[in-house]
């Protein structure tokens, strides 16, 4: 394969998973209430109106609070899970770490069906908590994932120096190990984040009826035709994942973050 | 006196992220196996019980032709996938490091799009208003606009949509971990650049391309809203029956039966992933 021909290759697909996204993004600039592409004119009125109608913002703010509340106890679950894995072993520590990887590696609507039970039996389904609850746990791996990577790359003469200085646990981990945790846990944050924002069928199960998420929202609303709402939603999901995506990328490693070993600086 | 310091956090605090994970995430699958051999109660919910009634229904062909389907689709996204994921890793993992973190953003953010997006966003495009139907029509390649969905043709495409991205994330650190060194040296004893890459890149990914395509397996037959939005009824897979018998059906116990099916097929081809990469290390 020559260079061109590998360039075109890269590019081709990466055109193929933009053409939806462009197609999307062309629809809800339309001026009628139509998905008409190329739109016939153009207006930013549908952008208004999902900040001022009701019935969409009520959902994009169910969306935000369960993103913010579920990422951040998916961080404080990972962190001590994460800290205990890498300094010790043994079967606890296995299970932890298999009990990390899990929730994502399923299939989600297993754990779905897990958790509608599960609050069904204790007497909380159709409650926001309960969304909260499940995503953190959902996506408690990405945080688990991004931190294990963040210690397994952390210096241990730096911890070690810490301790012949005479500093206690407390303070090697306040002042050394999670000062030079923050960009993983920032990053395994804003992961568990998007995914959240984005996630469906778990939303649904456990509150779909009550706490209904923009996805849900949707979905819903699919049935009854389709709005160039819809498509600003869209196009606000992509551009919200892509400037998270694109911030982890630019002051962090993405490739190493992602499982590469070697990568030229170029 | 240095020794109760050793380890950066106090054994006890593990207790937090274990208990934790033990009642949200091991609970409810052990409710769910409970409620997967109760007794339904039509029109109502489930009292506990143990019987295998749920379980019977496997062996009837409405179950039957849903596993197939489930499986074809799968099976296929997951050949699709592989064979497009894996020229398009290799050259990415050559790439420098900027581009490669240009690359990996743009498939972080189809990655992440929920189901419903990519579900709309499809349709969008494949729709007579807005779509490819005016493209071709426009390029004279068919008379009158036309719409390419709801068809068997729209939710493949969609499968290996929403599954491209996640392949070449799976894929991406045992590709990229390759010694470049080795094509390198098969080409200057003389072999050409795709017989350096037929012959020495793919036989060393084997292990990879095997686990990625299984994963990619696991990860569509999780697919739920796809099917709906791009497929016909007929298309219905798995993962929509669960939830279609869950929460529209009302029969919870049937509906948890199909979830520990998957759950154990699932878990099943994890695992063979999981020893397929472990001979890989060890032979390595």
């Amino acid at each position: 394969m020559n260079g061109a021909v590998r360039t075109g290759y890269v590019l081709a697909i990466l055109a193929l998973l933009a053409a939806p996204i462009v197609v999307v993004a062309g629809v809800s600039l339309n001026a009628q209430q139509a998905l008409l592409f190329p739109p016939p004119e153009t207006s930013l009125r549908w952008y208004g109106a999902l900040f001022t109608t009701s019935d969409w913002l009520v959902p994009l703010r169910n969306s935000l609070v369960i993103a913010a509340a579920s990422a951040a106890l998916a961080v404080l679950v990972a962190l001590p899970l994460a800290l205990h894995v890498w300094s010790r072993s043994g079967w606890l520590a296995r299970a932890l770490s298999t009990l990390g990887v899990a929730p994502f590696m399923l299939p989600p609507v297993i754990s779905a069906l897990g958790f509608l039970v599960f609050w069904v039996t204790i007497g909380m389904y159709g409650q926001m908590t309960a969304t909260i609850v499940s995503h953190g746990v959902f996506l408690v791996t990405l945080p688990v994932v991004t931190l294990s990577l963040g210690l397994g790359a952390m210096d241990p003469a730096l911890v070690e120096a810490a301790r012949t200085m005479g500093a206690t646990r407390g303070q090697v981990l306040r002042t050394v190990i999670l000062p030079l945790l923050l960009p993983y846990i920032v990053s395994g944050y804003a992961f568990a984040f998007v995914l959240s924002l984005n996630e469906y069928i778990i939303a649904y199960m456990v509150a779909g009826f009550t706490v209904e998420t923009l996805p849900i929202k949707i979905f819903n609303s699919l049935r009854y035709g389709y709005t160039p709402i819809m498509a600003v939603v869209a196009v606000l999901f992509v551009a919200l994942a892509v400037a998270v995506f694109g911030l982890i990328g630019r002051f962090g490693n993405l490739p190493r973050l992602l499982g590469a070993d070697r990568v030229e600086e170029r | 006196m240095s020794a109760p310091s050793e380890k950066p956090t106090p054994g006890w605090l593990a207790a937090l992220p274990a208990a934790w994970l033990a009642v949200f995430f091991l609970v409810p699958f052990a409710i769910m196996l409970g409620v997967s051999v109760a007794h339904r109660v039509p029109g109502g919910f489930y009292e506990p019980g143990f019987e295998l009634a749920s379980y019977a229904r496997f062996l009837t062909p409405f179950f039957g032709k849903i596993l197939l389907t489930s499986v074809a689709l799968s099976a296929g996204a997951a050949a699709i996938c592989v064979a497009l994921a894996f020229p398009f890793t290799v050259i990415l993992a050559r790439m420098g490091r900027r581009a490669q973190t240009l690359v990996l953003v743009a498939l972080l953010a189809v990655l992440s799009l929920s189901e419903v997006i990519i579900g709309f966003s499809l349709s969008t495009l494949l729709s007579k208003t807005a779509g490819i139907g005016n493209f071709f029509a426009w390029l004279g390649l068919i008379a009158e606009s036309r719409a390419y969905t709801p068809s068997f043709f729209a939710l493949m495409t969609g499968l290996c949509y929403l599954a491209l991205p996640y392949a070449v994330l799976v894929l991406y650190p045992p590709v990229s971990r390759l010694d470049p060194e080795l094509g390198e040296a098969a080409r200057i004893m003389g072999a050409s650049p795709m017989r350096a890459f037929w012959t020495v890149t793919v036989p060393m990914l084997r292990a990879p391309l095997m686990g990625a395509g299984i994963l990619v397996f696991v990860f569509t037959l999780g697919v739920y809203l796809l099917p709906q939005v791009l497929g016909q009824p007929a298309h219905w897979t798995l993962s929509v029956h669960i939830t279609d018998q869950a929460i529209f059906q009302s029969n919870l116990p049937f509906a948890a039966a199909m979830a520990v099916l998957l759950l154990i097929v699932s878990l099943a081809l994890v695992g063979l992933t999981l020893l397929l990469g472990r001979d890989r290390a060890g032979a390595a």
